[in-house]
């Protein structure tokens, strides 16, 4: 899952940025500057101390606004703080599961889940009380009362064993992505076949979106009975490969060497090339 | 009208995405020459099903298709770029050399470089002269040594394919074990890592 850290070799690529011009940018006037710098320090995962400490404070800026209130530069630092794999970002992520803007909100669920991060456990089951019936959209925007399918997914991917009745209703979720997530928590909390069935089963549906979505949570869950319907579902070959690399992964920590079951994942893997 | 040109003009007319999908394979199924450029303007139509059909049946009429294949390269579809580079490397022609190598380190698409790569490592070199197959083996190890460092995991993954096949057809064996090994020393992607560990039980017989 984890791309690999910092390196020398990135600094070729980082063209243009160096990485003390992208943290002191995060204090620059120009507020496009600071918005662009706390994407690229995650682009290219920069984690040094001095990268992350900067990010933990972006995390609270309260300069660059948007229309609507929201906040554009949070949004940016929490979704790279997910990216650079240091702890240390968890509190100041946990506070913006209570920023007033949504996106804020569902950076910093995704980041949290990636954070590999259990303290942030009751705050996300928290963003899930009322259940389906408050989960609704907001009049106006292109979005639901809170990150539902984010919050879910962090939990799942936490392991958070305690949210399982809170997150089981959302199966009935009205929005396809939001039941998804659900299935692919409640598979992660549970192991119960059922709900790997039912996430293979969407790679069938009519809308290519949903398929792709299918195919990511598949991979995430490292599902190998899915093998053989992800090389087969119509969709990009790109996403069938990040699909499959799941499962290969998944083996691949239980296992130092391939496994049979790994050997048929690369096996279609690589007549997707 | 031969049948040829029937089978090519239902191509053409075919109103409807089954009726398209069905035309292009009876086109492939005959293996004509002359439904070459058909089959390669398939490949641009956004119809992935229609299209794996055209790339099959590049495929089967193969060495004539090659020359076609690379001066029809749509240089502005990375979709159709891909399934043409697919057909070139299945086809394995060493022709279609120069267009991988260019294709695999330097193509903006990845879906285009990962097929350029895991081509690079099958051509037919046989058909080469001994001087002319020693260059170009060099240079398919050369390109592929390089995109195996990429920053893309895909490109890395494909790349291992291109190294283990290269070194299957050609006596560059020991330099790409040497590769492999150099490969698991800094590789931290583990769908990466077995793939290297996949491709040196297979070419060096190492147990598990």
């Amino acid at each position: 899952m984890q791309d690999s850290n910092w390196s020398e070799d990135s600094v070729a690529e980082t063209q243009g940025l160096t990485v003390e011009q992208a943290i002191a940018n995060l204090r620059s006037p120009d507020l496009s500057l600071r918005y662009y710098a706390a994407w690229w320090l995650g682009k290219f995962r920069v984690n040094t101390p001095s990268a992350v400490a900067a990010l933990i404070v972006a995390l609270e800026d309260e300069d660059d606004r948007t229309e609507l209130g929201g906040y554009p530069l949070r949004r940016n630092a929490a979704r790279a703080l997910g990216k650079l794999g240091d702890t240390q970002a968890v509190p100041g992520l946990i506070r913006c599961l209570a920023c007033e803007d949504y996106y804020v909100r569902e950076a910093a669920a995704q980041s949290l889940g990636m954070l590999d991060a259990p303290t942030a456990i009751p705050a996300l089951m928290e963003l899930l009380i009322g259940g389906v019936e408050v989960a609704m959209p907001v009049p106006g925007r292109p979005h639901l009362t809170q990150p539902y399918d984010s919050v879910i997914e962090a939990l799942g991917a936490l392991q958070a064993k305690q949210a399982v009745s809170l997150i089981q209703p959302f199966l009935e979720h009205p929005q396809a992505k939001v039941q998804y997530a659900a299935t692919r928590a409640m598979y992660q909390l549970t192991q119960e076949d059922r709900y790997g069935q039912r996430l293979m089963q969407a790679l069938e549906g009519d809308d290519l979106q949903l398929r792709r979505t299918a195919l990511s949570d598949l991979g995430a869950i490292g599902y190998f009975p899915a093998r053989e319907a992800i090389a087969r579902c119509a969709a990009e070959n790109s996403f069938k490969l990040l699909a499959l690399k799941g499962l290969l992964e998944h083996q691949a920590k239980q296992h130092e060497t391939p496994t049979q079951d790994a050997i048929q994942v690369m096996n279609l893997m690589d007549f997707l090339l | 009208m031969t049948e040829a040109q029937a089978l090519i003009r239902a191509v053409e007319q075919a109103d409807s995405a089954p009726r398209l999908v069905a035309a292009v394979r009876d086109l492939a199924a005959a293996e004509v020459e002359a439904g070459i450029s058909t089959l390669i303007a398939v490949l641009g139509y956004n119809n992935p099903t229609a299209a794996a059909a055209a790339v099959q049946g590049l495929i089967q009429i193969g060495s004539p298709a090659v020359q076609p294949l690379i001066e029809k390269l749509d240089d502005y579809n990375y979709g159709a770029r891909a399934y043409a580079i697919r057909a070139l490397a299945a086809i394995a022609d060493p022709r279609a050399l120069d267009i991988l190598l260019a294709s695999a380190a330097t193509d903006f698409a990845p879906s285009v470089r990962r097929a350029a790569a895991k081509g690079l490592g099958n051509l037919r070199w046989s058909e080469l002269s001994t001087q002319q197959q020693t260059a170009a083996q060099a240079k398919a190890l050369e390109t592929l040594a390089f995109i195996v460092q990429d920053a893309d995991w895909s490109i890395r993954y494909a790349a291992v394919v291109g190294l283990q096949g290269l070194a299957t057809t050609s006596e560059l064996t020991p330099q790409i074990q040497g590769k492999f090994a150099q490969i698991l020393e800094t590789e931290k992607d583990a769908a990466v890592r077995s793939r290297v560990q996949l491709a040196q039980s297979q070419l060096f017989s190492t147990t598990f």
